[in-house]
């Protein structure tokens, strides 16, 4: 018998290397633009349909794909900043004055490399409120939370140390601070440390191990995570969580489009629209420098990258095992398992859970503006634990005994919104949750604007300037 | 579809685990393994400790003679980060200047007689007792050797107290 006669075209290597990446015709028809999205290199991390109704703005606000954009602008700029760049003191700070004064566009790319850092950090956050507050953590999509959750803790180690690395007094007394954090850990807290540091305080060793973990380990970690994550939005419930009005009940029909254009159309704009802020925002804010870093003389005040402003705060009102160890290892845990005891999706892709649950969000907003503020007074001008309770270890006094009354105004907090504005388990979560990210928003606030030397509290437009003693 | 009855070769008949030749391998496997995950760990810990170099800060440090030092004093010793405090009895205290607070470095106000730290005002006296927190101890210690009338200082060892005791203070 005779083979049936197929022809299978010829293509040189060019040929499939352009296929992976565009076809030679742009489809024009449906079922061709599905085909692109699974034949193509880039496209396929989509879907080649996705459901019309996630493409709203006003839902996603694109976060994610801002993150994803940040990124990009990160690993330009900074293989173009690491080629100028010697991670040793004193060189390392000589070269970012030579960076800002001598090399065409330098101040300029270094710009963009701290405030898309930067930038990152509150990204990656609106996207976590996002997420929490559409309820799409839930099962199917509570491996993604983890994915993500690990995500956000990279991107906060990027930062931290890529704060370092120009080496002036900033970044010096910013990473002791944040560093001292650590070895406050039970047991294995000061030998973390010392690792960490490689000495018992920050030195050239450090600059050198934070460079290596700043420029491969951390980035090529995001970078599988990254393709994790977008992988497992295809993969768990076939997309993004539906968004969902009030009233809406189970959504039985939903109608989806092709990627193609709709959401790539989108991304491209998007990519635009950030790129065109974030060189602009650059060319006319200049990242921070101060003097050469100077571990003999600290400035006043010194304080943590702004970020870490809160968890900063919450020293000054805690003992360090409670303030810096104890209280965000729970919040992060709670954080963490999220998706495992709030798993009932009725209400993911409604903002807010539902009505009630709109009026309890700003019901919590309202409470932490108004307590928050409250508490840090009364602590710095009427309660003084340490000196009312002499011969106490300052961990009860200055740890417990606080703690034990924010777990009591917590718990009463929840027993109000219960019993008296009647919310239900999900409502209840979502309100403390809201509390609390308030309350951190707050803290993080009165830590960067209106803590001044000796940490004492001032109003902003009084700060006197900081100067080393 | 037919459904398949799947019998766990492991498991005998009467519903105990048995232990057979195969499964005592993965066993071992995974043990080495495990053993070879830790040697591995090890060598990395090994590799990250940190050096010191001699002469410098982490090694001993010669100070000087005695005499330099009028008891009542504290004086600044940079290179090697602490400051050497001689008490009124004459007894000696190398205080290392990382405040055991955060880690900023603590200067000595001559004026107030104490450790004043410019990051959250906790404040130490002359022999490093904490006088005011959010600091949680005194200042952390290097060991004084004095040998023929010459201070020297090992600032490769930091002594962490939880209290000021006059067991600490070196005298000549
Ligand atoms: S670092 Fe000295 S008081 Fe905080």
């Amino acid at each position: 018998m005779k083979k049936p006669d197929i022809k299978i075209p010829k293509r040189t290597f060019i040929e499939h290397l352009q296929d992976s990446f565009r076809p030679e015709k742009l489809p024009t028809d449906d079922r061709g633009r599905m085909r692109m999205v699974l034949d193509n290199l880039i496209f396929h991390i989509h879907p080649p349909k996705i459901p019309e109704r996630t493409l709203r703005w006003t839902y996603t606000w694109g976060l994610g794909g801002i993150s994803a954009v940040l990124f990009g602008v990160l690993v330009v700029t900074g293989l173009l900043l690491e080629m100028n760049y010697t991670p040793s003191p004193p060189q390392a700070y000589l070269d970012v004055i030579d960076l800002r004064t001598d090399i065409w566009f330098g101040d300029l790319i270094r710009n963009l490399h701290h405030w898309s850092g930067n930038f990152m950090v509150v990204v990656v956050t609106l996207h976590l409120l996002r997420v929490f507050f559409t309820g799409s953590y839930r099962p199917p999509r509570q491996f993604n939370w983890i994915i993500g959750m690990a995500m956000l803790l990279l991107v906060l180690a990027a930062n931290f140390t890529g704060y370092l690395l120009p080496w002036d007094q900033l970044a010096f007394w910013a990473i002791t601070v944040g560093t001292s954090l650590i070895s406050y850990i039970p047991v294995a807290g000061p030998f973390i440390s010392r690792m960490l540091l490689g000495g018992p305080e920050v030195g050239s060793q450090t600059l050198l191990s934070f460079y290596s973990m700043h420029i491969s380990f951390i980035p090529i970690a995001l970078v599988m995570l990254m393709s994790f994550h977008s992988w497992k939005i295809r993969k768990d419930g076939g997309g993004l969580s539906i968004p969902k009005g009030l009233e809406e009940g189970e959504m039985t029909e939903v109608k989806k489009v092709t990627t193609i254009p709709h959401l790539v159309r989108r991304e491209l704009v998007c990519t635009v629209t950030v790129l065109a802020i974030l060189f602009v925002w650059s060319a006319l804010v200049s990242a921070p420098l101060e003097g050469i870093a100077n571990p003999d003389v600290s400035p006043n005040p010194a304080k943590a990258p702004w970020y870490f402003m809160g968890l900063q705060e919450l020293l000054l009102h805690f003992h360090p095992l409670i303030g810096a160890i104890i209280i965000p290892g729970i919040a992060l845990v709670a954080l963490l398992l999220l998706p495992f005891y709030d798993s009932d999706d009725q209400s993911t892709g409604i903002y807010f859970r539902s009505r009630k649950g709109r009026y309890m969000t700003i019901m919590a907003v309202v409470w932490a503006v108004v307590l928050v503020p409250l508490w840090i007074i009364l602590d710095e001008f009427v309660f003084f634990w340490t000196e009312w309770l002499p011969g106490w270890s300052p961990l009860i006094s200055n740890g417990l005994i606080p703690l034990g009354i924010v777990l009591l105004a917590l718990f009463i907090l929840d027993r109000v919104s219960k019993h008296w504005l009647d919310s239900n388990y999900e409502e209840r979560i979502l309100t403390l949750f809201s509390f609390l990210f308030v309350s951190l928003v707050i803290l993080t606030i009165i830590g960067i604007f209106f803590r001044g030397p000796g940490m004492n509290l001032y109003w902003p437009w009084n700060m006197p300037s900081a100067h080393p003693v | 579809m037919v459904e398949e009855t799947y019998q766990d070769e492991n498991i005998s008949d009467d519903g105990d685990k048995k232990v057979t030749r195969r499964n005592f391998l993965g066993m071992i496997w995974i043990g080495l393994g495990g053993i070879a995950a830790l040697e591995l760990g090890g060598m990395v810990l090994a590799y990250m400790k940190p050096r010191l170099a001699e002469g410098d800060f982490g090694s001993i440090l010669t100070v000087g003679p005695i005499d330099d030092f009028p008891p009542g004093s504290v004086t600044p010793v940079t290179n090697g980060k602490f400051y050497l405090s001689r008490l009124k009895d004459g007894g000696f205290l190398a205080i290392y200047q990382k405040c055991t607070h955060l880690g900023c470095s603590v200067p000595f106000v001559q004026t107030e007689g104490k450790f004043i730290c410019p990051c959250h005002n906790s404040q130490f006296d002359d022999t490093g007792e904490l006088l005011n927190p959010p600091a949680p101890r005194p200042l952390d210690l290097f060991p004084v050797l004095i040998e023929d009338g010459i201070v020297k200082v090992d600032t490769g060892k930091i002594i962490s107290r939880n209290h000021f005791d006059p067991s600490q203070v070196v005298y000549a």
